[in-house]
């Protein structure tokens, strides 16, 4: 049994990847769950400096799922460089860097320091709903989509994941500009803009009054654009919004994602992905599927 | 750390939307702390997140741990439902707990802070003087902590003890002490900061944030620290990895 997918060329032990901004650099969720079972660890978001994120409260619950805020607080790519990269080399994982950045330039500033990193993919995030330069500002405009992943591909030692905003109104649009620059994977959904306020204080509830909408409450609307980049491009794409079960992920692979982040999910089952990898195996196992990529964009139409 | 499914042992009203309940989870007793928290999850799956809730009492030999903690929305409400001989899911022990020091000590409790410091007050071994905060006459673990040391109390509304916060308290009767542990909300804090500073005295106090992940990834839970931060190298604390307790004068509020 084949449980191994490619990546433009990196070849993930299975299909579940972490998703950025809910799992560290590994290092928490370490003492919970064996990194070595992952396919992949995908970073926090870090940019070329430290940033303080945003104020506090930056979380809040809503029905099936959460909002944060937390503005890409980040260390910074010398601290970043220096303690967690080497951290997640002691694990057999492929390792994936989120990128960040207020201008052009920072994100190129991160991307050539990781170049002599023994980093496998860079994911650039363009779409931070919760930062109010750089972030989204990129992803939501195909022209600056398609130059940003022009300068960075421009730049990069390793194959580039663009990460795409949900909050578009034509998701194929964006997947295609990236494509267009030269994006060798692409990555979806961030999260979603959302706003929860309080009634009896009248107050928001969020610092930063809006923030990201993820977990399972947005998994429909992720499995439908992952489903719809998927047909509008020729590179891979990893889906992720949402996905707390294998079920949820064999969606993801049916609608043509060649590999899924668990984001949210961490915060209420910490073995959520080790649990969604073996999940996958006994669904091929029970449906005699001999090879993971037989799933792939296997949704009979 | 670990997360399970624990047997509740037993669950108690003890005051006004205040409940205490006990559950079977011998592991983490095994290395728990006064000051550290468990986190609770919700069986209501559309209720995401844990409820970080402090730990009130660790008994060793009977390999439980008790939690007394207000009913504040949804997902508490479906805790206090919660009867022997159920399981309900919690992670723990998370944060880093009160240090124990030799010597004179003042424990501050304010309101739904207070349950933390009757497991800090069996365990510190030194004088006790315990101030506890209420609203009320209603005075929730009060007769507990008399086993303890000598117990103040102040009320909001004057209907025991001292009128006024647990700062008035502290100033009518005279406490003096070589370190005080407080946990409380926030301007309770920030007042026992600024005492503390102008007094001299070595303080340690617990914080509370809005948590999601509970075990330091996500940093939602954040505070501000006066120096530069060795883990997220800037002035951002994280409240539930490196915490909930901090030194006074290591945090800004």
């Amino acid at each position: 049994m084949n449980t191994k997918v490619s990546l433009a060329g990196v070849l993930l032990k299975n299909p579940v990847m972490t998703a950025s901004g809910t799992f560290g650099s590994g290092a928490e969720y370490g003492e919970l769950v064996d990194l070595n079972r992952l396919g992949a660890v995908v970073t926090k978001g870090v940019a070329n400096v430290p940033w303080p994120g945003n104020p506090t409260p930056r979380v809040a619950e809503t029905a099936g799922g959460m909002l944060n805020a937390i503005g890409l607080q980040n260390p910074g790519i010398d601290l970043f460089c220096k303690r967690d990269i080497p951290f997640l080399k002691q694990f057999d994982t492929k390792i994936v860097v989120n990128v960040c950045g207020r201008t052009t330039e920072d994100y190129l500033e991160v991307v050539e320091r990781l170049a002599d990193e023994p980093v496998d993919l860079l994911e650039i995030n363009i779409s931070c709903p919760n930062v109010k330069e750089g972030g989204i500002a990129f992803g939501q405009d195909p022209k600056a989509v398609e130059a940003i992943t022009r300068a960075v591909k421009a730049k990069a030692k390793q194959p580039v994941i663009m990460k795409l905003s949900p909050n578009v109104t034509d998701i194929t649009v964006m997947a295609k500009a990236a494509e267009a620059g030269g994006a060798d994977i692409l990555s979806l959904i961030n999260t979603l803009t959302g706003m929860k306020i309080d009634v009896r204080t009248r107050k928001f509830v969020l610092a930063n009054k809006t923030g990201g909408l993820s977990g399972p409450a947005v998994k429909p609307v992720a499995l439908r654009m992952v489903y719809q980049a998927a047909h509008a491009v020729s590179c891979p794409v990893i889906g992720m919004g949402g996905i707390a079960t294998a079920e949820d992920a064999i969606e993801f692979l049916l609608a043509g994602a060649s590999a899924v982040s668990v984001g949210t999910a961490n915060f209420y089952n910490p073995y959520a992905t080790v649990e969604i990898a073996e999940g996958i195996e006994n669904y091929m196992r029970e449906n005699g599927i001999e090879d993971v990529n037989e799933l792939i964009g296997a949704v009979k139409e | 750390m670990q997360k399970i499914n624990a047997e509740v042992v037993s669950q108690e009203k003890i005051g006004t939307d205040i409940y205490s309940m006990w559950i079977k989870a011998e592991e983490m007793v095994s290395c728990a702390r006064p000051g550290q928290f468990v986190s609770l999850y919700c069986r209501d799956g559309a209720k995401l997140l844990p409820r970080p809730i402090s730990i009130c009492e660790i008994a060793k030999e009977q390999g439980a741990l008790r939690i007394v903690y207000r009913v504040a929305g949804k997902g508490t409400e479906e805790f206090s439902a919660y009867k022997a001989g159920e399981n309900v899911s919690v992670m723990g022990p998370l944060g880093n707990g009160f240090p124990l020091k030799e010597g004179r000590a003042i424990l501050i409790g304010g309101g739904i802070g207070i349950p933390p410091m009757l497991e800090l007050a069996r365990q510190l071994t030194g004088q006790k003087q315990i101030v506890l905060g209420y609203r009320d006459s209603h005075m929730f673990l009060k007769e507990e902590f008399e086993a303890y040391g000598s117990v103040h109390v102040a009320t909001e509304d004057g209907s025991a003890g001292t009128k006024g916060n647990v700062l008035d308290a502290i100033r009518t009767e005279g406490l003096q002490a070589d370190v005080i542990y407080a946990c409380g909300p926030t301007p309770m804090l920030k007042a026992i900061q600024a005492y503390a500073a102008e007094s001299g005295t070595e303080a340690w106090i617990s914080l509370e944030e809005r948590m999601a992940c509970g075990v330091g990834a996500c940093l939602a839970c954040v505070c501000k620290s006066k120096e530069k931060d060795e883990h997220t190298n800037v002035n951002n604390k994280r409240i539930c990895k490196d915490g909930p307790v901090f030194r006074a004068e290591e945090v800004t509020l």
